[in-house]
C-alpha cells in the first residue's frame, strides 16, 4: 500500500486548488450533467452549487472520519451510500425551504448522487487525508464548482433573457437569444468558457517559453515572437 | 399520439426528450468514450442493458417502498440496485467478451455514476409510469443514448482528420459538436404535438 500522506499540513493550495488549478468543471470536466442542465438562470445555478457543496463537505467529512474503518474492497459502495444519505437530506431540506427552487431543479437535486466530482473527491482525497485537510479541500472544490456554475448561469441568463437574477439589464429593445436558455445554449456557453481558459493557458505558456528561450534579450523580443505566431 | 401510449413514451425518451442532448444526462461517457465508433456503440449497448435492468428493478423497489411508506429510502435503494446491475454486466462482459471489456476500461464501472441511468429510474417514478410503460421508457432512453453517442463518435472520427486550432482540440470541440447535435434534435420538439 502506498504511504499515506496523512500528516500533510494544510497549505493555501489545499484550498485554492479546487478553485483554479483543479477546478472540477473547467479543468477536470467532472460533474457535467448538472453544470449544463440547471444553469439557465443565476438563481438555479447558485442553489445547485450550494446544494452540491453541502453534500460534498458532509460526505467527504464522513468518509475521512471513517477512512480506517471502511474496507478497501467495498469502499466505492460505501461512499455512494454515504453520498446518497446526504443527498436525501438536501432533497428534503430544499423541499422544505423553497418549493419554487425545488420545482426548478427537479430531479437534478437527487442526481447529485451521481455527480462524479463528489465520488472522485472521496476516492482521491478524503479517503487519504485528515478531517481538517479534507474539509478545507472540499470547501475549495465546492466553491470552485459553484463559481463555475455561476459563470455559466450568468452568461446564459444575460444572453437568453437579458436579465441577471431576474432583474432586466438590457432594457426593452433587447431581443433575447432564447437558444441560450435551451439545451444547445448550455453546450455552447460551456464550450466558449473552455476555449477561453485554453486560450489563456496557451498564451501564458508561450510567454513563459519565450521568456525562457531569450532571457538576455528582455521581454521585447519575447513579446514580438508571440505576435508573430 | 396520446401522451400515455407506449409508442409515444418510447419516442419521447429516445428522440424528443433525448436523454443526452435535451436533458443533459450522461454527458461524461459522451465526452469520454466517443473517440471510436465501435467502442461508442458497445458502450451504448452496455449502458442500455444496465438501464433496462435497473429500470425494472427500480419499479419493483418503488412498489415495495411505497407499500411500506419508506419513500425516503428510494434514492439509496436505487443507487444500490444500479451498482449491482453494473457489477453484473461487468462480470458477464469479462467472461463473454474480454476484448470489449478491455476496450471500455474504466468507463464500465463508471456506468454506475452515469446520471442517465439513475435519471431513468427517478423520472419513471416521478411520472408514475406503470410497469410496461417503464419498460418502454427505459428502452427508449437506451436507444436515445446509443443514437447520441454513435452520432457523436462518427462526427469525432471525421473531425480527427480536420485542421482544428490547438486550443479547441478536445473537450471544447466535443461540446460544440454536442451543441450542434442538440440544436438538430430540437427540431423534433414539435413531434409530440
Amino acid at each position: 500500500m502506498a504511504i499515506k500522506p496523512d500528516t500533510q499540513p494544510i497549505t493555501p493550495d489545499t484550498f485554492l486548488s479546487g478553485i483554479w488549478r483543479e477546478n472540477p468543471v473547467f479543468v477536470m470536466l467532472l460533474g457535467m450533467c448538472p453544470v449544463l442542465a440547471v444553469t439557465n438562470s443565476v438563481a438555479n445555478a447558485l442553489a445547485m452549487g450550494l446544494a452540491t457543496t453541502f453534500v460534498l463537505l458532509c460526505s467527504n467529512a464522513l468518509v475521512s472520519l471513517l477512512r480506517r474503518q471502511i474496507p478497501k474492497e467495498v469502499r466505492i459502495a460505501a461512499y455512494i451510500i454515504i453520498i446518497a444519505t446526504f443527498v436525501t437530506v438536501v432533497d428534503y431540506l430544499i423541499h422544505a425551504i423553497s418549493l419554487e427552487v425545488y420545482d426548478a431543479l427537479g430531479a437534478f437535486i437527487q442526481l447529485i448522487v451521481v455527480n462524479c466530482m463528489i465520488l472522485g473527491r472521496a476516492e482521491a482525497f478524503a479517503s487519504r487525508n485528515r478531517l481538517s485537510n479534507t474539509l478545507v479541500n472540499s470547501l475549495g472544490m465546492g466553491i470552485g464548482f459553484t463559481i463555475a456554475l455561476l459563470c455559466l448561469g450568468s452568461v446564459r441568463e444575460l444572453l437568453g433573457a437579458g436579465a441577471l437574477l431576474g432583474y432586466p439589464i438590457f432594457g426593452q429593445s433587447f431581443e433575447p437569444w432564447i437558444i441560450m436558455l435551451l439545451p444547445p445554449g448550455g453546450f455552447f456557453v460551456l464550450a466558449a468558457w473552455l476555449l477561453l481558459f485554453a486560450w489563456l493557458k496557451e498564451s501564458q505558456q508561450r510567454r513563459k517559453q519565450a521568456a525562457a528561450a531569450a532571457p538576455q534579450n528582455g521581454g521585447k523580443l519575447g513579446g514580438a515572437s508571440i505576435h508573430a505566431r | 399520439m396520446h401522451a400515455d401510449s407506449l409508442g409515444f413514451i418510447f419516442l419521447n425518451a429516445a428522440i424528443i426528450n433525448n436523454f443526452v442532448l435535451a436533458l443533459f444526462l450522461g454527458i461524461c461517457p459522451l465526452l469520454g468514450v466517443s473517440g471510436k465508433l465501435n467502442t461508442a456503440f458497445s458502450m451504448g449497448l452496455a449502458t442500455s442493458l444496465v438501464m433496462l435492468i435497473s429500470s425494472v428493478s427500480a419499479w419493483l423497489i418503488n412498489e415495495i417502498l411505497t407499500h411500506f411508506e419508506l419513500e425516503f429510502l428510494r434514492l439509496i435503494a436505487y443507487i444500490a440496485v444500479i451498482a449491482s446491475a453494473v457489477q453484473l454486466v461487468e462480470m458477464s462482459l469479462k467472461k463473454f467478451s474480454p476484448a470489449l471489456y478491455r476496450a471500455l476500461g474504466i468507463f464500465l464501472p463508471l456506468i454506475t455514476t452515469n446520471c442517465a441511468i439513475l435519471g431513468v429510474a427517478l423520472f419513471q417514478t416521478n411520472y408514475e409510469y406503470s410497469f410496461v410503460q417503464s419498460l418502454f421508457y427505459s428502452l427508449g432512453a437506451g436507444t436515445g443514448f446509443i443514437i447520441a453517442i454513435v452520432l457523436m463518435a462518427g462526427l469525432r472520427e471525421k473531425l480527427d482528420l480536420a485542421d482544428v486550432p490547438s486550443i479547441a482540440r478536445g473537450a471544447a470541440m466535443s461540446l460544440m459538436l454536442a451543441g450542434i447535435l442538440s440544436l438538430a434534435f430540437m427540431g423534433f420538439a414539435g413531434l409530440g404535438g
